[in-house]
């Protein structure tokens, strides 16, 4: 039939309309679900959430400053170091409250979790799901629309904290970036979108292969809780059980392996990269990750990492957290496409 | 391929491991008339409807709506298809508009073009009253309206529903078969309603598709099933009379063509393969019983559902003995 053969032969025309289908569609849905995450209850929940993070991180850092100066004033033996003093208002944290960077990596992996957790089961369980696959869009706009929105929210609000922190910082202490600081709390704040993106592809992977939100939302945070705390126990377990440093001799033989084991097992977890690469671009004093023998050692001049430097030593974080974020969002996806929506 | 025809099924099948949901199904809807697909829960219907709509994809054989292959051009098919899943859903935090306006936007309808568009489908569908409050307040009968507002917004040719009527109370169920009506005759739009709710169906479709076990074992206008069944030669007859005694029993049995009594307190159900209402009467006449009761089944959807259902049941007996449960449901009828 001519219908038939019109839908085989792709002319210019066909390829033109198909292209606007996937853009308008992906726009609708995005649009929708910026509009629900905005107007939902849970976004109050991480704006305040976010905020009062703002405000502790400021407070902590700039009294923790303040105190640090006053001592090394005081005390001839503590000493002071006055460079990169921006970069201290982030790592910096006060009398009991963390740093801007330790909460960030506390509540940044929660706010990934809060906005995916629910994104396709709760589609499902509403009877809304078969409703829109029924229309004429592709499939994947659905999942990749509601990453979008998600994601664009994590921007707006590292991007917005991370600023935001500086600014205050710079209002009440006086202390001003230079070029080279902006940079590097610009690369951390990537660096922290990208980690965060990571803990929103591992919820909608969830949401895509469970029945209920509830079922979901426990297992990203058991998943969160297992690379926070439990991941680093097990490296350790495993670690020494393959190279043991009981004794003297083990040790001697076993030390670096051990060493070596452990961190490499240890960044496996997300978490463990994330914090690694922060501290790494926040702190230009630290000039290595892994293991360095004394000899390496000899000679080097204990100055300050350039940035390029600093670069170097981070960037497979940054793949590293990349690609699992692909390897989640690409699972959650071909699981998305090929999943039979029925009606409940 | 014909004009007339606009969905149509070739040896359509579909298997979950072991399990064939839908066997081999060949199935013709015309152009414009109302189709019943009706079967018991778990028949495959839905399964069937998946598939017409390209959601998923058949093990054998293929689907044609309008010319276009359901499976491959899924995308030109769901634009000229509008689906009503089974308990319909809506985004509860929004308004009904909204809902309306999102499918809108998902369907490329231009900006300028959605308000005046839902304002003239709420109107159609009496949802004017309510078209501003969050759908999460809607009951049940709210949504169905509203569900057919949304199929609209694209202006489909062929309108799907699954179970529509499910839940609904009476008055809502009411205006919801005129509405649907209204659709095919106004607006000569092909529907394909999918339920195990008979009466309802037989109040509209112009021609209905009995479903067991994955097969279409019937397919045709209500007249045409009925003449189907009174040519086999189906009759149920009810009767009550007093005295109610051994005698009177003893005397049904005896009858010719009987192939079924049963009792439900003093009320016979008779099935046989001819009219027996004349022995009867006479006999009735004859030995001074009083006729309380007696009443003539058939011709009613129930009545050939029942057959058809218990055709296949027996089929399925003689096949694979498996259907235990189902035949135990209709032993007494065979008694």
């Amino acid at each position: 039939m001519t219908k038939a053969a019109a839908g085989s032969t792709v002319s210019a025309t066909e390829e033109h309309k198909r292209r606007s289908i996937r853009y308008h569609s992906l726009r609708a849905l995005y649009r929708k679900e910026m509009a629900d995450h905005v107007n939902s209850k849970r976004f109050i929940i991480i704006l305040i959430l976010v905020i009062a993070m703002t405000i502790a991180s400021v407070y902590g850092a700039v009294t923790g400053i303040k105190s640090a100066i006053m001592n090394a004033a005081v005390d001839k033996n503590a000493s002071f170091d006055a460079s990169y003093m921006f970069l201290k208002l982030y790592t910096t944290g006060g009398s009991s409250i963390p740093s801007y960077m330790s909460l960030i990596a506390l509540i940044g992996p929660f706010i990934g979790l809060i906005l995916g957790f629910d994104s396709i089961n709760a589609e499902k369980n509403n009877g809304t799901l078969n409703r829109l696959v029924s229309q004429p869009i592709y499939r994947d706009a659905i999942i990749i629309g509601k990453f979008l929105a998600s994601s664009t929210l994590i921007v707006v609000m590292v991007l917005s904290t991370g600023i935001a922190v500086g600014c205050a910082g710079f209002l009440t202490s006086g202390i001003r970036p230079s070029g080279e600081e902006a940079v590097r709390v610009l690369i951390y704040l990537l660096y922290t979108i990208v980690y965060i993106c990571f803990w929103l592809t591992m919820a909608m992977l969830f949401s895509v292969f469970t029945r209920h939100a509830a079922t979901s939302a426990l297992a990203s945070i058991a998943l969160w809780l297992f690379f926070a705390i439990f991941m680093s126990l097990l490296a350790g377990i495993i670690s020494n059980a393959v190279y043991p440093v009981n004794t003297e001799y083990e040790q001697a033989v076993n030390a670096l392996n051990n060493y070596n084991l452990n961190l490499n097992l240890n960044r496996v977890s997300p978490y463990y990269l994330y914090s690694e690469a922060s501290s790494v671009l926040m702190d230009p004093a630290t000039r290595a990750i892994n293991a360095v023998s004394y000899t390496q050692l000899i000679g080097a001049l204990s100055s300050y990492l350039p940035l390029g430097q600093s670069l170097l030593l981070v960037w497979p974080h940054l793949v590293g957290l990349l690609a699992l974020s692909f390897a989640a969002f690409t699972i959650s996806y071909i699981g998305f496409m090929r999943q039979e929506v029925r009606g409940n | 391929m014909t004009d007339t025809t606009i969905i149509r099924t070739e040896d359509l099948t579909k298997a979950y491991g072991t399990k064939t949901a839908v066997n081999h199904l060949g199935l013709e809807i015309r152009r414009g008339e109302i189709f019943g697909l009706l079967g018991p829960n778990g028949a495959g219907k839905t399964t069937t409807i998946l598939m017409l709509l390209g959601l998923t994809e058949p093990t054998q054989g293929r689907a044609l709506i309008d010319g276009y292959d359901c499976t491959r051009q899924s995308m030109q098919v769901k634009r000229i298809t509008g689906y009503m899943p089974d308990n319909v859903g809506f985004y509860s935090d929004m308004t009904g508009r909204e809902n309306l306006r999102f499918t809108a936007r998902l369907n490329g309808i231009p900006e300028k073009e959605i308000d005046p568009l839902i304002d003239r489908l709420i109107e159609k569908v009496g949802m004017t009253y309510a078209a501003n409050q969050k759908t999460g307040t809607y009951s049940k009968g709210m949504r169905q309206r509203l569900g057919i507002a949304d199929v609209l917004i694209k202006d489909p040719a062929v309108i799907i529903m699954d179970e529509p009527t499910a839940g609904l109370d009476p008055e809502g169920m009411r205006e919801f078969l005129r509405l649907i009506k209204q659709l095919s005759v106004e607006d000569g739009k092909t529907i394909l309603i999918s339920s195990h709710q008979l009466y309802q169906i037989q109040q509209i479709c112009d021609r209905v598709g009995i479903f067991v076990d994955g097969s279409l074992i019937a397919c045709g206008g209500i007249s045409e099933l009925e003449s189907q069944i009174a040519a086999q030669g189906h009759y149920t007859l009810e009767i009550s009379a007093e005295p109610c005694d051994d005698r009177f029993l003893e005397f049904l049995k005896e009858l010719d063509g009987i192939t079924g009594i049963s009792g439900e307190d003093s009320t016979f159900v008779i099935s046989s393969s001819k009219d027996l209402r004349i022995d009867i009467t006479r006999f009735l006449g004859t030995h001074e019983y009083k006729l309380l009761h007696m009443h003539q089944k058939g011709g009613d959807l129930d009545e050939i559902y029942r057959v058809y259902f218990e055709e296949a049941e027996k089929e399925g007996d003689e096949n694979h003995d498996k259907s235990g449960s189902r035949k135990h449901r209709f032993s007494h009828r065979r008694a």
